[in-house]
């Protein structure tokens, strides 16, 4: 993929063929890990997760061309700037709801004996007459 | 070589601000995705005693729908190399063939909205439902935004040729084009896959 003489990224013809058929693997290969269980439970979720991950990053070598931009790299930086809050926003929204569900769907009697037994959180009786 | 000695006109620098402006866009929707993805992440379970994912979607569908959305994503790309050369006439063929594929791709997912809703699970039937609706539907939204776009591009380029303004125009289209590709691959992986296998 020589484009010495191009002023401004906007790919070759092998970069489309070979983004396009990296692509295609990637998402056959996560359709039959998931429909066929190669892994189960987590495993399966990180495998199909770091497929969908390879595959952003080969859309945005191949199709999106963010690996020729020269100077500075302002398009990368936006990109992994939103990358950042993506991920706050996703990660931060299932952590916050998980310890809601766990704190809020349960009785107080419920979630004392939860937090004792299954956390192992010893109870300091001074706090309760 | 030097492909575009005509077009020096498109190498400005007012071009490349523009570009990167519509590039800022385009991560500003990524993270209105963020928002839809995370509802669909925390509702997916609550199903109000319907049916989950893995009742409801029928997978050797998505995966063609997936399948015709890359190939759309691809053939964008060769028409942006037509532009590039100056190749009228190939490009508007490459951009016609990722207009019909864009539009079959709505078409399907139309018709599985439509499906879902007649078997009584429409949007209103559970939380799970409204996050699935709200996250598929706005990148349905973007399909049809960008297909109108398409067209008026594609008549444009017709009456007008390919000048400066226009590639301008295109290569943000496609820009568009490839990023709602990138955001269907996690529709696809984290709505329709792990709801599948799980």
């Amino acid at each position: 993929m020589s484009r010495a003489s191009d002023h401004k990224p906007h790919g070759s013809y092998i970069a489309y063929v070979v983004g396009f058929i990296l692509s295609i693997v990637l998402t056959l290969a996560a359709y039959f890990a998931a429909l066929n269980h190669w892994f189960s439970g987590r495993g399966l979720l990180l495998f199909v997760t770091g497929l969908a991950v390879v595959q952003l990053l080969v859309q945005l070598l191949f199709f999106l061309h963010l690996g020729e931009e020269r100077g500075p790299r302002w398009n990368l930086m936006t990109f992994l700037f939103a990358g950042l809050v993506v991920f706050i926003v996703v990660i931060g929204s299932l952590w916050i709801m998980y310890n809601l569900d766990y704190n809020m769907t349960h009785t107080p009697e419920e979630l004392d004996r939860i937090m004792i037994e299954d956390d192992g959180v010893i109870r300091h009786d001074e706090h309760h007459e | 070589m030097s492909h575009h000695s005509d077009t020096a006109i498109h190498h400005t620098e007012v071009d490349e601000r523009t570009t990167f402006g519509f590039w800022a866009y385009l991560m500003t929707d990524l993270v209105l995705f963020a928002t839809l993805f995370a509802t669909y992440a925390v509702l997916h379970n609550n199903t109000f005693g319907g049916p989950s994912a893995s009742e409801l979607f029928g997978m050797p569908f998505v995966l063609t729908e997936t399948m015709i959305l890359l190939t759309s994503s691809f053939t964008v790309g060769l028409a942006m190399l037509a532009i590039h050369r100056q190749k009228k006439t190939q490009a508007l063929v490459w951009f016609a063939l990722t207009f019909l594929l864009g539009a079959a791709f709505l078409g399907m997912e139309l018709y599985e909205f439509r499906h879902l809703v007649h078997e009584g699970h429409s949007w209103r039937a559970s939380g799970f439902l409204t996050a699935f609706f709200s996250l598929v539907g706005t990148h349905g939204l973007h399909i049809a935004t960008g297909l109108l776009w398409m067209g008026v591009m594609m008549y444009k380029v017709i009456k007008l040729g390919i000048t400066g303004n226009n590639i301008r125009r295109l290569t943000m289209l496609s820009l568009f084009w490839h990023f709602l590709d990138i955001v269907w691959i996690f529709i696809f992986t984290f709505v329709y896959l792990m709801g599948a296998a799980v």
